[in-house]
């Protein structure tokens, strides 16, 4: 059986009164596109940088293709691309430079050709020359994504990648990152853009006060924890009071539905309490109503 | 060759290509600075003043000059790209990748070096119109251009790695390096002074570094070379393992 892509066990990580981290465990299997979420302050970057050494955890272990962070930091980290959050750059050198130099840093050289990949895929090839100062934001970001790619990582995390990127961008980073899952590789990804994470990701992991509030796929999570809805506009919106669990507001009715199952008897008993129906929507389960449930119930 | 070695060689070269890409900044103006300090000090000084019994000021005040931009480059290159790279944040660049500390120690090291040699070589190639310079030990002149250099590398790293803001790290270079090195026998001889400051001088290694230096050109000096040698091995050894031991526990770089 291949080992994790990533290993966690028993995370902490305090700084001074902030217990960052608070016994994190978690698995990712290899060729996941796995999704960290959590508000601002769960710890999704605390164990992020821990996982890529740049901050040392106060216990636990931390692992990456089965290679231990600490102790076979060397293999780790060449097994592990890692998108910052921040958008920082060194203002001295242009972006081919730049990812020449970041290739040399993990041992390899003569590295152009996937290079120019990188570069093409990220809709970079045409400032492959250009200092890193030149480069607009969203221009910025592409670069980062480059820079985590050079070496190959099986293993890439991305930190919240599409902050401030504009649409056009966004879309095109996704359908690169989603040819690298294809290909074979983990992706681990922090978004605070929900529905980015409930389209790409197939399992996800929810975090609170340096904890793991949630950890199921996509699906199960979906379906666990956020019911679908059915919306009408009635002529007389009071013959339904008497109904159970219906919502009104603003002239619609909500009524809650846990299967899609449940849609028929529901309407056979707006029909026998005389209500007709003007308008109807139906109201799909997504990822914002999940973390909403999940972060007040944890 | 091994991918260990072309990690440390890569960020060797960025570290170098970082000053080299502004050179007139990093090398020309340090040059300048001490072509300036020769012509005014040796106008003023020359036909009143003789070192070592017969050697003319201008010909002492070189080894001096060229060792202080040594020292002064050598510090200034390790501590700014440390802080700049901590404060804009592409420090991770260097701290993701499988590189030890001991690489990235050797890496910014070299690197100062590097340029405190680049320095102190222009300043004594633009000395050479104006004085004649023996060269009567030219081991002992790299010995300790090279100690020099590895000992203000380090001290850079310290200090760069210690710094949070640009204004404690001036505060490093105005208040500890700058002094050290003006007041380390760079423009007198040791001997000039009144007893009391001669005793204060022998506390102060940067006295040491450029007594040693100067020995290398005229074959005399204010103290035994072999002294200098003992108390700069000393001091660089120190420093190592104090800039090593900082790397190893990843003090302000790996939270």
């Amino acid at each position: 059986m291949p080992s994790p892509a990533i290993r966690i066990v028993s995370a902490t990580k305090r700084y001074g009164s902030l217990q960052a981290l608070a016994g994190v465990d978690l698995e990712v299997a290899q060729g996941e596109f796995f999704g960290l979420l959590g508000p601002n302050g769960a710890g999704k970057t605390t164990l992020i940088s821990a996982l890529s050494g740049l901050v040392r955890p106060d216990g636990g272990i931390f692992e990456v293709m089965g290679f231990n962070v600490v102790s076979d930091y060397r293999s780790a980290r060449r097994n592990l691309g890692v998108v910052p959050q921040e958008l920082v750059f060194d203002p001295f050198f242009s972006v081919r430079e730049l990812l020449r130099i970041q290739s040399g840093y993990f041992g390899i050289r003569n590295n152009d050709d996937w290079i120019d990949e990188i570069l093409e895929n990220l809709d970079l090839t045409g400032k492959a020359g250009a200092n890193m100062r030149m480069l607009s934001g969203g221009m910025k970001r592409r670069v980062l994504v480059a820079q985590a790619l050079v070496h190959r990582p099986p293993v890439i995390v991305l930190d919240e990648p599409t902050a401030g990127v504009d649409v056009e961008l966004r879309q095109g980073l996704w359908q690169f990152i989603r040819k690298l899952n294809r290909d074979g590789h983990t992706i681990v990804l922090t978004t605070h853009y929900l529905e980015e994470a409930e389209a790409l990701c197939g399992r996800i992991a929810m975090l609170k006060a340096g904890k793991v509030v949630a950890l199921d796929t996509t699906e199960n999570l979906l379906r666990r924890f956020a019911s679908h809805s059915l919306s009408v506009r009635l002529e007389q919106a009071e013959a339904v009071a008497a109904l159970g669990g219906a919502v009104m507001s603003g002239g619609w009715v909500d009524f809650p539905l846990d299967r899609y199952e449940d849609l028929e008897p529901l309407l056979a008993r707006l029909r026998e309490a005389g209500a007709r129906i003007l308008e109807l929507r139906l109201g799909e389960a997504d990822l914002e109503r999940v973390f909403v449930e999940v972060m007040s119930r944890a | 060759m091994h991918e260990r070695l072309i990690g440390f060689r890569t960020l060797l070269q960025k570290e170098v290509l970082r000053f080299w890409k502004v050179g007139f900044q990093t090398v020309g103006a340090p040059v300048l600075n001490a072509l300036l300090y020769l012509l005014i000090f040796s106008h003023v000084l020359d036909r009143h003043v003789t070192v070592y019994g017969d050697v003319a000021y201008t010909a002492f005040l070189v080894p001096g000059l060229v060792m202080m931009s040594l020292l002064q480059n050598s510090f200034a290159n390790s501590s700014s790209s440390l802080i700049q790279s901590k404060i804009t944040g592409n420090i991770i660049f260097v701290l993701l990748p499988p590189l030890s500390y001991r690489e990235f120690y050797a890496a910014y090291v070299i690197a100062s070096l590097l340029r405190g040699l680049f320095v102190g070589i222009g300043v004594l190639l633009v000395s050479f119109p104006f004085v004649d310079l023996p060269m009567a030990a030219p081991g002992w002149i790299l010995a300790f251009g090279l100690m020099g250099g590895a000992i203000l590398g380090s001290l850079g790293v310290i200090a760069g790695i210690w710094a949070d803001k640009f204004d404690q790290l001036a505060g490093f270079q105005n208040f500890l390096i700058m002094p050290l090195t003006m007041l380390s026998g760079v423009f007198y001889s040791i001997h000039s002074l009144p007893a009391f400051w001669q005793t204060v001088s022998h506390i102060n290694p940067f006295f040491f570094m450029i007594d040693g230096f100067r020995y290398g050109f005229f074959g005399q000096s204010d103290v035994s070379p072999w002294l200098s040698l003992a108390v700069v091995s000393v001091c660089f050894v120190f420093l190592a393992v104090l800039t090593l031991a900082m790397l190893a526990r990843g003090y302000k770089l790996r939270a």
